[in-house]
């Protein structure tokens, strides 16, 4: 018995292993040549150097910047406090918990003596950005939601007012280009912004949040449009059966139109907010650091621009998959 | 309990047409009525005129003495006392069966969800699906789907039901079961009117028929009336055409 299901002469076996062989020789050879290309300038891979700026985690020697009596060893459960007595001055040394202090009280210390030894072990650069990345996508994706949701639903509103509001803000969002709209909340609404909040005496609004109004914005738009072809697929049939059993217009929206739109358009959304994912990596030019400019932050300083490009795009990856992942469980336990 | 008067109806896209002329036409509480014509006639549009999904554009139609076509009124209460049956059942398909009948119960007439469940239970029950409470509506066939289409429109406590030909998108070993559930309506006394193509249920269970040709209402009578001695050209013509 054979399961085949095409419309052609069903394939032998031999077929699909054979062609399966090919795909992974194919990556293979894709990859390895970019192994010979890189041996060919003589480029020395240094993969090794890399986990440091995702985990960093290492032996940290403290060193006396002042020259003086050991007065005082301080234990507390936050950590260790010592002070050096130089004369008038006291030098005030904070160390955590773990510190190996190799000095006693009394002890006379010169400048740029080793105090103390302790181990850190915490996020490195690259992990961090990666976190930044992740909160200012989300952010987005939440605050888009919001807006396409409310901004679809007035584009199918009967108010013009409403209608041609949403209108607007579809064209307007989706003729500019994103990079230009990210310059404008910050260098323009930003700045005008924060100027005023500055008269008034409060903080300005840090840059991080221009770039997620501008994201949110930006991906709104798109929802408005998926949500408002999500809205008028619903067959007509459904909304009539709900408005003849006295529902009010806004209760069958919620009720009856929506849940069963929602689940026709949580692919197209996914593909909108992995996009948002991937366009956070913009919002390096104005200053946030994220994982495509923290990625070009290490390699001005490392010079591993190979492995470094490549271990960014992988942390892109992670994040757009997990992201699809998430949707696809939604996608399976949603409303029918 | 209904009386329309002097109800048209245009549509003007794709073009202009004039799909109800002059339809007066009064329900008696209590009544079983039988609209009978053929396709395009307009019968589904006087019915979907007098619980305003489509908007008449002059007359009158009152149910229960409030002027549906007064845009004032409040026409979510006027609806929830108008039960209606669609052709396509339009059942919602990300509810359970309970739930398609206690929502509106919930949502419009303020029900608890356990007195809500009670009614549903009970409607199940009479339409013979109690056994299918927690299935979802795909799960069903055609006929079992439109009585729970007409459990949902009776959770509401409708004074009248709308059927808009129950039995026309059904596989024929299913209208059996449909139009029993209708009959016992009936005879419990359901105002009614009934758009349909049954004639076995309109000889057996209709107080009056109505045979409606191009936009208008051509004859009215007693089943017996229609299918003895019709006067009509027209009707003479749909019925030899249809019996
Ligand atoms: N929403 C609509 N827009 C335009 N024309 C319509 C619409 N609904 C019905 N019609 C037209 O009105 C006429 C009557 O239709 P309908 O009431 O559905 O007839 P019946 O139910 O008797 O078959 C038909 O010619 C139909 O094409
Ligand atoms: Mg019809």
């Amino acid at each position: 018995m054979m399961n085949y299901t095409g419309l052609d002469r069903p394939k032998k076996p031999g077929y699909f292993l054979f062609w399966k062989t090919m795909f992974v020789a194919i990556c293979l050879l894709g990859i390895g040549f970019i192994y010979a290309a890189a041996d060919f300038v003589d480029y020395n891979w240094r993969w090794e150097q890399v986990p440091q700026y995702f985990w960093l985690d290492k032996d940290l020697e403290v060193r006396s910047e002042a020259e003086g009596d050991l007065t005082k060893i301080d234990k507390t459960a936050a950590g260790y406090t010592i002070i050096i007595q130089d004369g008038s001055h006291e030098e005030i040394v904070k160390l955590p918990p773990d510190a190996n202090i190799f000095l006693m009280e009394g002890d006379y210390v010169y400048m740029g003596d080793t105090i103390a030894e302790y181990r850190v072990s915490k996020p490195g650069i690259l992990l961090e950005a990666t976190y930044v990345t992740l909160k200012v996508s989300m952010l987005a994706i939440v605050l888009g939601i919001i807006v396409g949701i409310l901004t679809g639903l007035m584009r199918i509103s009967e108010n013009p007012c409403l209608r041609w509001l949403s209108v607007t803000y579809v064209e307007l969002i989706r003729g500019s280009p994103l990079l230009v709209q990210i310059f404008l909340w910050y260098f323009v609404a930003g700045s005008l912004i924060n100027a005023m909040l500055d008269k008034i005496g409060l903080d300005p609004i840090p840059a991080l949040w221009y770039g997620v109004f501008a994201l949110a914005i930006f991906t709104g738009a798109y929802v408005a449009e998926i949500v408002r072809a999500g809205v008028q697929s619903v067959h007509r049939g459904q909304s009539e059966a709900a408005r003849a059993l006295g529902l009010s217009g806004p209760q069958a929206m919620r009720k009856v139109i929506l849940p069963q739109a929602f689940r026709r358009i949580l692919p197209p959304l996914a593909g909108q907010f992995i996009s948002l994912i991937k366009d956070s990596s913009l919002l390096g030019v104005i200053a946030v650091r994220e994982l495509t400019k923290a990625t070009r932050e290490v390699i001005s300083s490392s010079l591993m621009s190979y492995e470094l490009w490549i271990a960014c795009t992988i942390m892109y990856l992670v994040l757009t998959f997990a992201l699809s992942v998430a949707v696809q469980y939604l996608e399976r336990r949603a409303v029918r | 309990m209904i009386s329309a008067k002097n109800v048209n109806k245009y549509f003007y896209i794709p073009e202009e047409l004039h799909a109800l002329k002059d339809v007066s036409l009064e329900v008696a509480a209590g009544e079983v009525l039988v609209v009978i014509g053929p396709s395009g006639s307009g019968k589904s549009t006087f019915l979907r005129c007098l619980n305003r999904l489509e908007y008449a554009n002059s007359g009158s139609i009152t149910i229960e003495g409030t002027e549906v076509l007064d845009p004032n009124c409040d026409i979510n209460e006027i609806r929830a006392e108008v039960g209606m049956v669609f052709q396509s059942f339009n059942l919602f398909p990300h509810m359970s069966v309970l739930d398609n009948i206690t929502m509106a119960q919930m949502t419009v007439r303020k029900r608890s969800k356990k007195d809500a469940e009670k009614k549903g239970m009970e409607l199940l029950e009479k339409v013979g699906l109690a056994h299918k409470y927690n299935v979802y509506p795909d799960q069903l066939s055609g006929g079992q789907q439109q009585r729970i289409a007409i459990a949902r429109a009776l959770a509401m406590d409708p004074k009248v039901l709308l059927f808009d030909e129950p039995t026309s998108a059904l596989d024929p070993e299913m209208v059996g079961e449909v139009l029993d559930v209708m009959k016992n309506l009936a005879k419990e006394g359901m105002t009614m009117v009934v758009v349909t193509h049954e004639m076995g249920f309109a000889r057996e269970v209709a107080d009056r028929v109505v045979f409606m040709d191009g936009g208008q209402l051509v004859e009215q009578g007693t089943p017996e009336h229609f299918f003895t001695k019709p006067e009509h050209d027209r009707t003479k013509l749909f019925l030899s055409q249809i019996l």
